[in-house]
């Protein structure tokens, strides 16, 4: 509670510095998300009042960029490269490979919250195609065979930082 | 000044920081300092070379000795050997594909000797974060040529006569819209630049931000002193964190010397520059669903007129330019006119980046003169096809481009031999395909991909692409109809002169132009219900070869879906009814003993 309390006082610092500048709900939203991951309703209905737009305008802002998002997010965040040159060299086997290990779909968050699956077209690293993404780490020339031992990278980092 | 014997520049692009260029940067740092050198030789981290399939690259100066894949563990050894005793390291030169020779200079290899690299030169050769080696390469000479020997009038003519023309993929000339907003009426004017690089596989924009951020800089001041502009705005995609960082030093660092700011030269020129970060829209790329982000509510394209010319951002006279071509305005002002109509063809001037991906040796990006062939760019500079497979087709223009067949390879590329080809240059992305890429399951991916992002504003586009994905799906699953490509063609047609904006006018081209060269593909899988290049899964089988499977195992062991069963050392079997396709056993097996049909 604590900890709610403490981000919603930044909040209201992200809506002070933005209040009263143009095109300031863009900003406002892209620093809200920075602050809780993603983007809760009742932070939009806070973000609406204050900035004294209908909910409507605000959500329509958020449902349109693909960047924004109203669920939450699991630990880490796998990105499977979409684009042209990916798609070429195999990237829908690479996904097909991931969900079945996690057992969720594109978009989905696995259970205990360790992973979240999503895609994105193109990181521009098309030379080292097919490409994924977990957090910050690239992969590149990925194959199916590769995945789990990729994933369990992740899995036992998941299982280190519950544990400390 | 402190004088250096040498130089090390370790590329710190996006690519090569994927191949771990970072962990190399960090070794070099320390065995120079191991061994004495770093008062002696100076590392530098660069922007991209281009040649990312080599990454990552590290390039020794004075002699120009080029290293690829280079690994921490080999580190030590270029610094001993090469740095230190004079002996470049031969195994980790680069080796041409043909001859097998080992090629120690960067502009002796293929890959580079037919480019012509004028908006990428500065790229791999200097720090990106330090304006000084951006200025000791003549750096913002341009913008001081403007501002203290030419009027507005006389830099637009200057760009009028140079015939550049927009490197964003419409190739409109850039003097000329210049010139429009010039003359509009108003008091506060924007520049505005479009690096919100949205084709997917197109990465030349992200190359230039990343390793020479000021020619953009200096781009687009010397543009907002043409048109009477005191403020710009760069529309940066948000999947570009690193070109966001170098762009936000760079601004500091031309602000800190006066080249930004306040009587820029003491010419009385003010400009002001902002960042805009993205938020993952495609449709934003296009010049009034751009302006529409910055301004903070949904990025959806308007009618046009009023052009942003007249009326774009707050309402007031804008002009958009694409980063490509903002970084080609400083050359054109300081080397003029002339030098830069001399080259390309007729109507194209200049030079095109070209990002060179898919089944080709050589991938990464290559800058080539307007009017070279397609035949040059993906068999000189791109090696050819991986495994010396059979050619299929290119495409070119990302989604909303088309692709090119074998037969138009001989074709010189400009802008518009492009469109009567029925492609076009879009942003430079060539994504090459061989015989086992399918087309109708191309043009399948490129309208998925651009039905989602539609932005829903036009019926046309929003309705109509989904209808096509529909069709091109059916077909793709072996459920095609007879009527089926004359109802995409229809359609086709349809959405081409009815939407709003560019990206649903071009966006039924990916279908259009593999009807155009494709057409047996297509009535391949719509009447025998067979895929030809075996690349359409649900069409697919896969089957093991008993002749030739020793019942190892392997595969029964990696099938995630258990669909394999045999006992060890006899042939074993493939469950039609539990396979998933998903390819992993051919991955597995040693002996080609499984074959995909």
């Amino acid at each position: 509670m604590e900890k709610c309390n403490c981000r919603n006082s930044q909040l209201s610092a992200i809506l002070a510095r933005y209040t009263g500048q143009e095109g300031a709900l863009f900003n406002v939203l892209q620093d809200a998300q920075e602050l809780y991951g993603y983007l809760p309703e009742e932070v939009l209905v806070s973000i609406s009042n204050h900035l004294g737009r209908p909910f409507s305008e605000v959500y329509s802002v958020v449902s349109f960029y693909a960047h924004f998002r109203t669920q939450p997010r699991g630990h880490n965040l796998i990105r499977v490269c979409t684009g042209t040159v990916c798609h070429i060299m195999g990237a829908l086997q690479i996904l097909a490979r991931i969900s079945q290990e996690l057992g969720i779909s594109m978009g989905g968050t696995t259970r205990d919250g360790a992973f979240t699956l999503g895609s994105l077209p193109c990181f521009g690293a098309c030379s080292h195609a097919p490409v994924i993404m977990v957090n910050d780490d690239l992969y590149g020339r990925v194959t199916p065979g590769r995945v789990p031992e990729i994933l369990a990278k992740y899995s036992c980092r998941e299982a280190l930082t519950t544990s400390s | 000044m402190q004088i250096y014997r040498g130089h090390v520049l370790v590329c710190a692009g996006t690519g090569c920081v994927a191949s771990g260029s970072r962990n190399v940067q960090a070794e070099m740092e320390k065995q120079l300092e191991a061994f004495n050198l770093d008062k002696e030789i100076k590392l530098v981290e660069t922007g991209c070379h281009g040649f990312c399939e080599m990454g990552p690259i590290v390039i020794v100066y004075p002699e120009g000795i080029f290293y690829c894949r280079v690994q921490p563990e080999d580190v030590k050894e270029i610094v001993e050997e090469h740095l230190l005793k004079g002996r470049p390291v031969k195994r980790l030169l680069f080796k041409n594909q043909i001859t097998e020779e080992m090629v120690p200079h960067y502009k002796d290899i293929d890959f580079y000797k037919k480019q012509n690299r004028i908006v990428l030169g500065n790229c791999g050769f200097i720090n990106p974060e330090n304006i000084k080696e951006y200025i000791a390469r003549d750096g913002y000479e341009a913008l001081a040529k403007a501002l203290t020997q030419m009027t507005p009038e006389q830099v637009i003519e200057e760009i009028k006569a140079a015939g550049l023309r927009g490197r964003g993929g419409g190739g409109f000339p850039t003097g000329l819209k210049w010139e429009f907003a010039r003359k509009a009426p108003g008091d506060k004017k924007y520049v505005i630049c479009n690096a919100d690089e949205g084709d997917p596989c197109a990465f030349m924009d992200r190359s230039i931000l990343e390793g020479d951020p000021h020619a953009l800089i200096e781009g687009m001041a010397i543009a907002a002193y043409a048109i009477g502009s005191d403020e710009g705005y760069i529309y940066v995609r948000a999947e570009y964190p690193l070109a966001i960082k170098r762009l936000k030093i760079a601004i500091a660092q031309a602000h800190e010397l006066g080249l930004l700011g306040e009587d820029i030269f003491g010419s009385g020129f003010n400009f002001k520059l902002n960042i805009k970060e993205g938020a993952g829209a495609f449709v934003c790329g296009e010049e009034t669903a751009l302006i529409a982000s910055i301004e903070g509510r949904r990025g959806e394209p308007r009618v046009r007129p009023p052009f942003p010319a007249n009326k774009g951002l707050w309402g007031k006279p804008s002009n958009v330019n694409n980063v490509e071509t903002f970084a080609n305005v400083p050359r054109i002002i300081a080397r003029g006119s002339q030098w830069f109509a001399d080259m390309g063809t007729e109507k194209s001037k200049g030079t095109k980046v070209f990002a060179l991906t898919g089944k080709v040796k050589n991938t990464g990006l290559a800058e080539v003169t307007m009017g070279i062939t397609l035949r040059e760019i993906i068999y000189d500079i791109g090696g050819g096809i991986i495994d010396d497979k059979k050619y299929k087709a290119v495409q070119i223009g990302g989604p909303s481009g088309g692709c090119i067949p074998e037969e138009l390879l001989d074709l010189p590329i400009d802008y518009d031999s492009l469109i009567s080809a029925g492609a076009m240059m879009g942003s430079g992305g060539l994504v090459v395909m061989d015989e086992d890429t399918c087309m109708v399951e191309l043009a399948r991916f490129f309208l998925n991909f651009t039905q989602m992002e539609s932005c829903g504003k036009c019926t046309p586009c929003r309705e109509g692409t989904k209808i096509m994905l529909d069709i091109l799906e059916r077909i793709t699953k072996g459920e095609g109809k007879e009527g089926d490509i004359e109802l995409l063609q229809s359609l086709a047609e349809t959405i081409k002169s009815t939407s709003l904006c560019g990206l649903g006018q071009t966006a039924p081209n990916p279908v259009l132009s593999t009807l155009r060269y494709f057409r047996d593909e297509y009535e391949a899988h719509i009447k025998d219900k067979r895929c030809p290049a075996g690349a359409c899964t649900a069409l697919a089988s896969y089957r093991i070869l008993e002749d030739k499977c020793i019942g190892c195992t392997s595969c029964a062991r990696v099938c995630p879906a258990k669909a394999i069963s045999g006992e060890v050392k006899k042939p074993h079997k493939i469950d039609p009814a539990k396979c998933i396709k998903c390819g992993a056993c051919i991955e597995t097996c040693k002996f080609n003993a499984i074959v995909k049909q």
